[in-house]
């Protein structure tokens, strides 16, 4: 029972910071002069023999459902509007895109999904056996070089590691295209072989996502099969002459995965916000790919929704860790 | 800290003190435990370095460099640029004789009448008479044999531009041209003229030359010699492309020649130095980097993109740290309903997606054409404002569990006033879990910040940054050409973050050594 009461309490919580995020993020990008419709309104107003920029932004606005002038009412009463068509689910139009912004969304999510999920898969798949060996053989040459790999791994400017796999793998060696989705004779092969055209250019961009965030994740398994190593149970169970194997998978690894599963929990909802760098340099049009045009063109409605999915993604995770958490673990106790 | 200048060795006291028993075991204060641990870390030993070779690098380099930031450099290139044009005159021109009897209308009579090849014709009631004096030349005189004016298509011109011609001289060197013949005399003077149309006085001195074609210079400041056109001239006759003319000052240009058949028009191109921008030159003794695509010299560059990268790091962070302090204090201090309220804020900020706000702040910045400076300013506040939550909470934490402790009670028990117990007592025991977390976020912050400007939404050209300089690989030609544009601006910022990372783990270690990872 006190496990529903703090999942409810938590969830009215995050109710409430989701709330006040939408309500600093919706000020902030009406306060903004980025306007997508004064834009709109000039490149209008320059053709030529066109009304002036002011007939312009009246119309405009008038079409848009959005008054310029960033008075108090109009600010706070634009935002309360907002929400309450966003609770019925009316997310409106995207001006950018001009399109609903709920099918902008459904047919990009898709394909950031994918990436995400084969790249998480492909990090724990590697780093949980690498941060294993790590911490078994602490302080040797092999510690150092996968601590060393990993903290490189987080360092690693995004962009700049693009940059080098599209140098390496498609330029010197050619074995994948420099961008998009699908080869240029897409449309002439089979379906299986448009399944593999599309999964072949998937590749750079998932190896992308994979090295820049397995870092974390081998500092991660590592430290705590640290911690699990040092504790008194293992030296009880290698005093009790168990073979090396069985201390480390049997009572070593399995403790570890405690905060291993909280932390894959976690980061599950992560895997729906897409990857901005990732898909726009690679020109994959996923959710990150979509959001980061529709930010730079000041689109309100479009990023008003990515953002409020954002956060909602964050507090999802950390909802998920913390119940994982204990349900994982009988010894927490949730207050 | 201020315990490390005991342990400087001082040679007299060491001697003092070298029989005693409880001296010969060196007993270290805290903070020097700590720099000892520090410095055995290798790995921390080389993030350290690296990291001193960074700021050398950015903050000595831009002194040392012959360079400004913002030089550009030139390089002489050849390009062949619009000289002259040659026309071949097939128009009739004409000329008149003093008075007004040739005029406009008379003159486009006299070409229909030659079409047609009539000897006579009328206009307005006054007949007029055409003579053919040669090939393509003809003289139009009244009834009565006056001669009013003349049509040709050779044209006859003076080397010596500021000599006008007289209609008699003119008629006379075109009609002995067409006629072939090797003399003439007009007004006075006598001529020669060979079968190439040059025309000499009887001195032998050029005069002129009798040509069908028309050159003009291109550019109205420049002088075409007779020569040259004669050249000219000579070359289209024999079909050229280009030909290498030396010039009456020496100078040796090589001129191309082109025909449009549109305009009938032959056009010559000179093969002239400019001074272009040296872009994209690969690295040589003068520029150990290259060029970039303005001109600039890129280690130079990359120099200033280093100071400005690391600058904004630790003002960001300053800024961070500053309010998370002042915040997670009060909070963690005060607890009760300020802790509650400071709290939800903290979550607040942290569930507010930092990146899209800023890229979405930058492309404001870019709408409202902010000053590339102000735009520094305002990227180190945004960035600073998002950053301090996580400072924050991990402030608060530490002064929760350091408020309980039995020294605090202490200064309580000794009246110490509120900010003094915070300030005092409790903040500088958060210390080093401060320089920890400090150190790994300025990694993190140069990373957002190049990837900023990277977008072209963070520090903006005349300045340099690593994240812009790595800019220039969004062009695929500079991907695949030019690595020395982009490559080692990519290993300075990884090897800046990862020193930062290592450096801060490093830090870690010393300070708490049962954490050891």
């Amino acid at each position: 029972m006190s496990t529903l009461k703090f999942i409810v309490k938590r969830l009215l919580q995050s109710i409430l910071i989701l709330f006040f995020v939408m309500l600093i993020i919706y000020v902030l990008m009406r306060c903004l002069p980025s306007s997508f419709i004064e834009t709109l309104a000039q490149q209008k107003a320059n053709q030529p023999n066109s009304k002036s920029y002011e007939e312009w932004m009246e119309q405009l606005s008038k079409s848009y459902g959005y008054s310029p002038e960033n008075t108090f009412g109009n600010v706070f009463g634009g935002f309360f509007t907002w929400i309450g068509n966003a609770l019925r689910g009316n997310f409106g139009d995207s001006w950018y895109y001009t399109k609903p912004v709920t099918q902008v969304f459904s047919e990009t999510i898709g394909i950031s999904f994918i990436m995400g999920a084969i790249s998480l898969v492909l990090e724990v798949i590697i780093s949980i056996p690498l941060g294993i060996i790590a911490a078994r053989k602490q302080y040797s040459v092999t510690d150092y070089t996968i601590s060393v790999i990993a903290i490189a791994c987080m360092s690693l400017p995004t962009f700049f590691l693009i940059a080098l796999l599209k140098l390496v793998f498609s330029i010197n060696l050619g074995w994948f295209d420099l961008i998009g989705q699908v080869g240029r004779n897409y449309d002439q092969l089979s379906s299986f072989g448009k399944f593999l055209d599309r999964a072949h250019h998937l590749v750079l961009p998932i190896v992308t996502l994979v090295l820049i965030s397995i870092g974390s994740w081998m500092r991660y398994v590592r430290t705590n099969m640290l911690e699990v190593l040092n504790a008194d149970y293992i030296r009880t169970a290698r005093a009790k002459g168990l073979s090396e194997h069985k201390v480390i998978y049997k009572h070593a690894f399995r403790n570890t995965l405690i905060p291993l599963v909280t932390f894959i929990g976690g980061s599950l909802p992560g895997l729906f916000s897409g990857a901005l760098f990732t898909e726009t340099m690679f020109s994959i049009k996923g959710i990150g790919y979509a959001s980061y045009y529709s930010m730079v063109a000041g689109d309100i409605p479009f990023t008003m929704f990515y953002l409020a999915f954002l956060a909602i993604l964050t507090l999802l995770g950390n909802l998920i860790a913390d119940i994982l958490y204990a349900v994982v673990d009988p010894r927490v106790r949730i207050s | 800290m201020a315990d490390k200048d005991k342990i400087t060795n001082n040679a007299e006291e060491e001697q003092q003190y070298s029989l005693n028993d409880d001296r010969r075991v060196k007993v270290l204060s805290p903070g020097a435990m700590v720099a000892k641990r520090f410095f055995r870390n290798r790995m921390a030993m080389v993030g350290l370095i690296v990291l001193i070779i960074m700021f050398l690098f950015s903050f000595v380099g831009g002194l040392v460099t012959p360079y400004g930031e913002n030089q550009l450099f030139y390089r002489i290139d050849l390009m062949q640029k619009e000289y002259a044009a040659a026309i071949e005159n097939t128009e009739y021109r004409f000329i008149k004789t003093e008075g007004d009897e040739f005029s406009s209308i008379v003159q486009a009579k006299t070409q229909l009448a030659i079409n047609q090849e009539a000897e006579t014709f009328e206009y307005g009631g006054v007949g007029y008479q055409l003579n053919k004096e040669g090939e393509e030349l003809y003289t139009v005189a009244l009834k009565d044999g006056t001669v009013i004016g003349a049509a040709y298509k050779m044209i006859f011109s003076t080397v010596d531009s500021s000599v006008k011609l007289d209609f008699d001289t003119q008629l006379a060197g075109l009609r002995a041209y067409a006629n072939g013949e090797n003399g003439f005399s007009a007004s006075g003077a006598d001529y020669t003229i060979d079968e190439d149309g040059s025309v000499n006085t009887k001195d032998g001195e050029p005069f002129g030359y009798i040509s069908k074609y028309v050159v003009q210079a291109f550019m109205g400041d420049v002088f075409l010699t007779r020569d040259f056109k004669e050249a000219v001239v000579e070359q289209i006759d024999a079909g050229a492309d280009s030909f290498v003319y030396t010039g009456e000052d020496g100078e040796e240009h090589e001129y191309g020649l082109s025909f449009d058949p549109d305009t009938n028009k032959w056009t010559i191109k000179q093969e002239t130095e400019t001074r272009v921008y040296d872009k994209y030159s690969p690295p040589s003794k003068k520029h150990w980097l290259g060029t970039d695509k303005n001109g600039m010299d890129m280690l130079t560059r990359l120099m200033y993109g280093g100071r400005v990268s690391l600058l904004i790091g630790f003002i960001v962070e300053f800024i961070a740290t500053f309010i998370g302090i002042i915040l997670g204090g009060i909070s963690g201090y005060f607890g009760g309903w300020i802790d509650n309220i400071i709290m939800r804020i903290v979550d607040i900020f942290y569930c507010i997606p930092s990146l899209p706000i800023v890229i979405i702040l930058g492309a404001a910045m870019d709408h409202d054409k902010v000053d590339p400076k102000i735009r520094m300013i305002y990227l180190m506040l945004i960035l600073g404002i998002l950053g301090w939550p996580g400072i924050a909470r991990m402030v608060r934490g530490q002064i929760l569990s350091l408020r309980e402790q039995e020294f605090m009670t202490a200064t309580e028990a000794c009246g110490l006033s509120v900010s003094k117990r915070i300030f005092k007592h409790l903040i500088p025991n958060v210390i080093p879990q401060l320089i920890v977390s400090v150190t790994m976020g300025l990694g993190g912050t140069i990373l957002t910040e190049s990837s900023l400007s990277f977008l072209g939404l963070g520090v903006r050209f005349p300045f340099a940054s690593w994240g812009n300089i790595i800019n220039d690989v969004n062009d695929t030609y500079v991907l695949q050409n030019f690595w020395f544009i982009w490559i080692p601006a990519g290993v300075l910022l990884l090897l800046t973050v990862l020193a930062f990372n290592i450096v801060g783990d490093g830090l870690r270690d010393a300070f708490d050594p049962k954490m050891k990872r």
